[in-house]
């Protein structure tokens, strides 16, 4: 997994709340059997005027020029300001994977949906909850200024603002760990094999048929 | 030890290893797999030089990609047979067991597994899919993972977890004639909203949920995702014993009885506390239709679409507004005056063989208004289908009009040939009422199968408490 310590990144507003899993990546790219190149096809629907189908050539297709990541001054954004409950829906993956593929590294919204909030930091991507007035505010913020950028320090768990503002945020300590290391879960589990094993033969005394 | 709530039992039931900050390694006894989230955990497996930990704890069946017509001929779309054929391959290079798509045993991986007694009380359960939530009807701990913790499963057993928050939604009371677990699970959805059981286990409890069958609670538990709470669950009782009994994968013998004596204790303690209640009276539920894009916009059949206006706040606003534009519908039109153009009856929500029952009975005799173009009813599994058969519920449905299928995920997410066209409406008994979940411009208005089937007779949604 991609490490993630420290962002200074073009942010780019996204002004609907419950945006699904389905709008992030639709469905019928999910037929890949492959983790990557899900990026030119993020926000599929909105993003191009046609139907999109895996395995067209993207570039000749014709983008929504109403989509604001479609919008040049939002061009290279790296930082997707989002609202309430961002990535509800299917448990796809391959959501994260799209968003990360298409140059994403972080998600801000006053609230996250639980699986897709555990999927970004699998895949590299930081979402970051932020109160709803602050979220507000650089909504405005973002509209009302071209090229505006937020820095974001893991380590810190600080966002600052172009103005020399600064926002503290939360992230769970294990979740921080792996992404500040860019660990993978597999590896840090398996150094508890001998636990696993102790639990299995306890479980299965207590529970014989669900190993019968 | 203090009060525990069912959760709690569950929970910890299964962990292997806690962290100081309450990063714990939960055991999974369960882990569903089909053909869409599975290809890049098995791949990813091979590529570390990994091997499942437990295979026997697998079971796997395409569900997503399988047409639901002329199936001898294979699956045209080449994209969808090759990841169809991936599945297969992998679970014949792992050992995994499953159920291919000519399988009679075949089906959407929610109604496969608890018709199998795979899904047992007391266990945890996993697939690469949200509505995982489903299993927890038999007092499981069951929710969807990404594809990434599929992996880590397949290779360890064990899940990384922080315990959720607790909640209660409580149901008293006696439904109404023609209401349904469904409409019990889009009136709380309306009722807390799509984030209102986010970070939280939906428990749910109460005289209404007891009364329920195994059928009716996985309706409810699955949809526990479109409020936001990744599990949901019901307490076990005689219901949940006489369901699984004699099932392929139940326990047999002496285990039976050890079982049993085991998963009577699980259920809520009387006094066990949890962190939210939220309480409705069964008696005032009405059938449910859906009017816009998200579950939580979601109205009674003696409603009518909202205005905009009277919206809570201006974020609020502009999704009604946007639903409303994406719907086609005008603010204050009665949903009973709603026509649609196609009906689907199906999916993880609704494609048990109740299910097939409750919408036949409404059927009986009639035949589908000349306004809908398709009607089509896609069972759960091929042993519903088979069950549905042999109690005539195909020829009633044929005769009426409707359309007989195979089984599979279908239009519930359209991923295969079934699918809306643009500005298309549709009566759907699915979860999801999303942009393009149906097919893209798709307009989808979830119900209950009653619902269905009803509206498929007369064209526009009608009160089926009246019928
Ligand atoms: S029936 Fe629909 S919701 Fe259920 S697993 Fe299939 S696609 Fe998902």
């Amino acid at each position: 997994m991609r490490k993630f310590t420290l962002l200074d990144g073009l942010v780019v507003p996204l002004d609907r709340a419950n945006v699904d899993t389905d709008a992030i990546i639709p469905k019928q790219f999910l037929k890949s059997i492959k983790r990557s190149g899900f990026g030119p096809n993020a926000f599929d629907e909105w993003r191009y005027l046609d139907h999109g189908e895996p395995g067209m050539d993207n570039s000749k297709r014709s983008p929504n020029p109403d989509f604001v990541l479609n919008q040049p001054r939002y061009q290279g954004a790296q930082v997707l300001l989002a609202r309430e409950n961002f990535g509800c829906g299917s448990s796809r993956e391959h959501a994260p994977w799209a968003l990360e593929d298409y140059g994403f590294r972080v998600i801000i919204a006053p609230s996250f949906a639980d699986i897709f909030f555990n999927n970004c930091f699998k895949n590299g991507l930081l979402p970051i909850k932020l109160d709803a007035d602050k979220v507000d505010a650089l909504f405005n913020a973002v509209e009302a200024n071209n090229g505006y950028k937020l820095k974001v320090d893991l380590e810190q768990q600080t966002i600052t603002l172009p103005d020399g503002t600064v926002y503290k945020f939360d992230v769970d300590a294990h979740r921080k760990h792996c992404l500040l290391n860019g660990l993978d879960d597999i590896g840090l589990t398996l150094q508890h094999v001998d636990d696993i094993k102790a639990f299995e033969e306890k479980h299965r005394a207590a529970q014989p048929w669900l190993y019968a | 030890m203090s009060a525990q709530t069912l959760y709690d039992k569950l929970w910890n039931s299964h962990v292997v290893q806690q962290d100081a900050d309450g990063t714990a390694l939960i055991y999974i006894d369960r882990q569903l797999v089909h053909e869409v989230t599975s290809p890049q955990a098995f791949e990813g497996l091979k590529l570390a030089h990994r091997k499942p930990w437990r295979t026997a704890s697998m079971l796997a069946t395409p569900d997503h990609n399988v047409p639901t017509t002329n199936r001898s001929g294979g699956i045209a779309d080449p994209i969808s047979r090759l990841q169809v054929e991936t599945l297969d391959a992998n679970c014949a290079e792992f050992g995994v067991v499953e159920f291919k798509m000519n399988d009679i045993r075949q089906g959407i991986v929610h109604v496969i597994g608890p018709e199998q007694g795979a899904t047992l009380p007391g266990m945890t359960v996993v697939c690469g899919d949200s509505h995982t939530s489903t299993h927890g009807a038999f007092a499981a701990l069951a929710h969807g993972i990404g594809t990434s913790e599929v992996e880590h499963v397949m290779a360890t057993q064990c899940l990384v977890a922080k315990k959720s928050k607790a909640m209660l939604v409580k149901v008293e009371g006696a439904l109404g004639h023609g209401v349904t677990a469904k409409d019990i699970a889009l009136a709380v959805v309306g009722k807390i909203g799509t984030a209102g059981g986010t970070g939280y286990a939906i428990e749910f409890g109460g005289s209404a949920i007891r009364a329920l069958s195994m059928e009716g609670r996985m309706t409810l538990c699955n949809m526990a995702i479109e409020a936001g709470a990744r599990a949901g669950m019901v307490a076990a009782d005689e219901t949940t014993f006489t369901y699984i009994k004699g099932r392929p994968f139940a326990p047999q013998g002496e285990n039976w009885d050890k079982a049993v004596a085991y998963w009577k204790t699980l259920h809520s303690d009387a006094s066990a506390a949890f962190d939210a209640v939220v309480e409705l009276d069964a008696a005032t539920i009405r059938p449910q239709v859906t009017w816009g894009t998200s579950p939580e916009m979601v109205t009674s059949i003696d409603g009518r679409v909202p205005d905009p206006v009277s919206a809570p706040d201006a974020v609020k606003r502009g999704d009604w507004e946007r639903a409303l534009a994406y719907m086609g519908l005008t603010a204050n039109t009665p949903i009973s005056e709603i026509q649609i153009d196609k009906v689907f009856i199906g999916s993880c929500t609704n494609g048990r063989i109740e299910d097939m029952r409750a919408a036949a009975a409404v059927a009986k005799g009639k035949k589908i208004a000349t306004n809908v173009k398709l009607a089509m009813v896609v069972p759960g599994s091929g042993l519903v289908k088979a069950q549905a058969e042999k109690e005539g519920l195909d020829k009633i449905f044929i005769e009426a009009g409707f359309e007989w299928r195979d089984p599979g995920c279908s239009m519930c997410l359209a991923m295969n040939d079934d699918r809306l066209e643009p500005g298309e409406r549709c009566a759907a008994t699915s979860n999801r009422n999303f942009e393009g979940r149906q097919g893209q411009g798709g307009r989808t208005h979830l119900v209950s199968p009653e619902m269905a089937a009803a509206a498929a007779i007369a064209g526009h949604f009608v009160d089926v408490s009246k019928l």
